[in-house]
């Protein structure tokens, strides 16, 4: 392809051309919208039919962590949104530490994941042949608190009470849990990728205050998958809280 | 949209509403609205995510026909679920009743 400079052939101004890319990064991430949504659909058929063992199934996640990686993706879409601003403004050193650093909150926010998957394989809360939603309770671990057991042992021989077939209903929370949380992982590992790339091209000197496209593409798909889980966050987490 | 360059306080304090906001969500889910808590739930999450579009995606600051793109994406959604939804809640049978549990995940 024909290139002047930062312009390729196709465009008669470096604006058109940002602003096209821009435009086909929205149809992708509209694309994106629908391909979540259809996970949404399903979730919320599930959760009105479902919804004592959804509530059950809430109720096992832990919101300290899942808070804790809200708090961390939030602040990951800020330092992308400042390297967008640093390479706006030629702070080449900036866009890059800006960007080191959505990569290590990225990677955090993934590394708490595998803590809390790891807590459910732990529970036999993972949807298969040993999926057991009292195991818990049943064998509680030594370091349990036991006023927290007897009270989730309470609230299970609620659940059991308003829906025998609770152990079948849970596992299908669990399932959109672990497909819901693991596409959206699956969002942040490619984005990792990304991220790397792109440092790279920022050490290298890529971007300049007329040239910056890849940064601010990948940042708003970065602040896509941000959204998506400030919906998941809720509908996952906070089901029934209040009880 | 190339020309305009948010300043980094905007974004500091978008950042930081979306932290109060965040608070907000968890500390509604604790109190018992009923049928209402998914409301306010999903309510405080479309705030959030409206700021995160229109600051940090600079859809504020983007051309009309970027943002007929964005409108665009959030009402083939609407369809789907408005769509979908309109067909389960008027049958006049429980669909969940007539699905029976697969023999693997009984006992």
């Amino acid at each position: 392809m024909h290139r002047t400079g930062e312009l390729y052939g196709q465009f008669e101004t470096l604006e058109q051309q940002k602003e096209s890319a821009a435009l086909g990064m929205w149809v992708f991430l509209a694309t994106e919208v629908l391909f979540f949504g259809g996970l949404f659909m399903t979730y919320t058929l599930n959760r009105h039919y479902y919804g004592t063992a959804f509530g059950v199934g809430s109720n096992t996640l832990d919101l300290k962590l899942g808070g804790a990686n809200t708090v961390i993706l939030i602040l990951s879409s800020l330092t992308m949104a400042m390297s967008v601003w640093a390479s706006h403004v030629g702070k080449r050193k900036a866009t890059t530490s800006f960007l080191i650093a959505t990569l290590v909150l990225g990677t955090a926010f993934l590394g708490v994941k595998v803590i809390e998957y790891k807590q459910k394989f732990d529970h036999h809360l993972v949807p298969g042949y040993h999926f057991q939603i009292d195991y818990r309770v049943q064998h509680p671990a030594p370091n349990d608190d036991p006023k927290e057991i007897e009270a989730e042992k309470e609230e299970l021989s609620k659940a059991f009470a308003k829906d025998p077939d609770l152990n079948a209903h849970a596992q299908l929370y669990f399932s959109l849990y672990f497909g819901m949380t693991g596409l959206h992982a699956l969002h942040m590992i490619v984005g990792a990728g990304m991220l790397v790339w792109l440092i790279r091209q920022s050490i290298i000197g890529r971007f300049t205050p007329t040239y910056n496209t890849p940064v601010e593409m990948i940042g708003l798909y970065w602040h896509f998958v941000d959204i998506v889980w400030i919906y998941l966050f809720p509908l996952l987490y906070l089901i029934d809280r209040h009880q | 949209m190339s020309d305009h360059i948010v300043p980094p306080k905007v974004y500091v304090g978008i950042f930081l509403s979306l932290m109060v906001l965040t608070a907000a969500t968890v500390a509604a889910a604790y109190v018992n609205l009923g049928a209402f808590n998914i409301v306010v739930a999903l309510a405080i999450a479309t705030l959030k995510a409206t700021l995160v579009v229109l600051f940090f995606m600079h859809a504020r600051y983007s051309p009309g026909r970027t943002q007929l793109v964005i409108i665009c994406a959030v009402f083939w959604l609407a369809i789907m679920l408005a769509l979908t939804l309109s067909d389960y809640v008027t049958r006049d049978q429980d669909v969940a009743a007539n699905i029976s549990v697969p023999q693997m995940l009984e006992s």
